[in-house]
């Protein structure tokens, strides 16, 4: 039973929630590293990796130490320093062990912290009712790491289209944001094509 | 200093959702009826208020190494604040809102000014800067949502304009916000390069 749930919210959280074109959040990496393929791969990892981790954190903080304080009302303060650090910690320890994935993904760390698809996703967890499940902190790390997949999907095909735009004939007015706006309506269009979609 | 001017140009000429990019999340994804976009106009107002007052009157004793965190600190309390403030008062409009309230936190916006503006500028202007970019993002608001919801819902204010009318539902959702914006952006450039060419004329 525990697998189909854990499936459900997978799918949903990449296809039919995606977190950029349903949810409409974290738009300010979507639109500002989507401009070259693999710098949005290398943002697109980075935001998998911190969103399961920031999951997993926020979720345990949440409910072994604000809940028994009553103090859950504190939430949005806590996440943000708990995201904030956990972005920090990530980056210093990817440099002390793999230099290599630190190439990679290191300019991107910074610029997670204010990507509100992150805090979006732990707010999510607990307003999802997670924190009364049996396998509560299992499902939010799912669903931490779904958001993450769905947002490195969108980003992906976003910067493919990007990278073909570059070289179209577009007005000269429209150049820049608005094309890439009027794009992300037709991407978001193709994505509702999942709403609705029942999985079991 | 000019007052006036650090006031208005929030409102146009450094308008935050059209001219700086930022504070795009909740531009959109509010913007489905125009009360909503008004309440989170004035909740995001609100939060720069407090945090661009704060900033500005702790600006001198802050080791520069630490700012951003303080600063996050500050604007979270703020959020709180609202967030509290309208579920206690406005239950509907927190329920409609939903996870974009305690989102206020990471509106690029607030720290934007925070970090650019407050940190280095007196309290007085500090303020005027606020409310200016306040209003402009909460002019944003409106303006998108006014379009959406007259096509998206055929209502205004939750009151039905044409009976017997379907509206276009895509206007409300996702794809809607980003066409819309999009069109919105499109327009903008269209003005600004009629502008430059009416003065290379001159």
């Amino acid at each position: 039973m525990e697998i189909k749930i854990l499936f459900t919210i997978l799918i949903s959280t990449i296809f039919i929630n995606n977190y950029v074109l349903s949810r409409i959040l974290g738009l300010c990496p979507y639109l500002g590293v989507s401009k070259k393929l693999d710098s949005a791969i290398g943002m697109g990892l980075a935001v998998i990796f911190v969103m399961t981790i920031a999951s997993f954190f926020t979720f345990i903080i949440y409910k072994f130490v604000l809940i028994p304080f009553h103090i859950e009302y504190l939430r949005t303060i806590a996440f943000i320093i708990v995201i904030a650090s956990l972005v920090q910690l990530v980056e210093m320890v990817i440099e002390k062990i793999s230099p290599a994935l630190y190439q990679a993904l290191g300019i991107f760390l910074p610029l997670i912290t204010t990507n509100c698809a992150v805090l979006g996703v732990a707010v999510l967890n607990i307003d999802s009712g997670f924190i009364t499940q049996e396998f509560g902190l299992l499902n939010s790390v799912v669903q931490g790491f779904g958001a993450g997949v769905g947002f490195t999907l969108a980003l992906l095909l976003m910067a493919g289209i990007r990278e073909r735009l570059e070289i179209a004939m577009v007005p000269e007015n429209l150049k820049g944001l608005p094309i890439t706006f009027i794009t992300a309506g037709l991407m978001a269009m193709a994505f509702l094509g999942f709403s609705g979609m029942k999985i079991f | 200093m000019d007052y006036f001017k650090e006031f208005f140009k929030g409102v146009w000429e450094k308008n935050p959702t059209f001219v700086l990019g930022i504070g795009m999340c909740p531009t959109l994804a509010v913007s489905t009826s125009v009360s909503n976009a008004i309440w989170m106009g004035i909740g995001t107002t609100f939060v720069l208020f407090g945090s661009n007052i704060l900033v500005s009157a702790i600006r001198n004793i802050v080791p520069s190494h630490v700012r951003i965190p303080i600063f996050i600190t500050i604007i979270a309390t703020f959020v709180i604040i609202v967030e509290l403030t309208l579920k206690a008062y406005q239950p509907a409009v927190y329920k409609a809102l939903g996870i974009y309230i305690p989102l206020i936190v990471v509106n690029c916006i607030i720290l934007g000014r925070a970090e650019e503006f407050a940190a280095k500028n007196n309290i007085p202007a500090s303020i005027l800067d606020a409310l200016g970019m306040g209003l402009g993002f909460t002019l944003n608001l409106t303006v998108l949502s006014f379009i959406r919801e007259i096509l998206g819902s055929n209502k205004l204010f939750g009151y039905t304009l044409i009976p017997g009318f379907k509206p276009a539902l895509l206007m409300i959702l996702a794809p809607g916000a980003f066409f819309t914006l999009g069109l919105l952006l499109w327009g903008m450039n269209v003005i600004k390069a009629r502008t430059a060419r009416f003065k290379r004329t001159e």
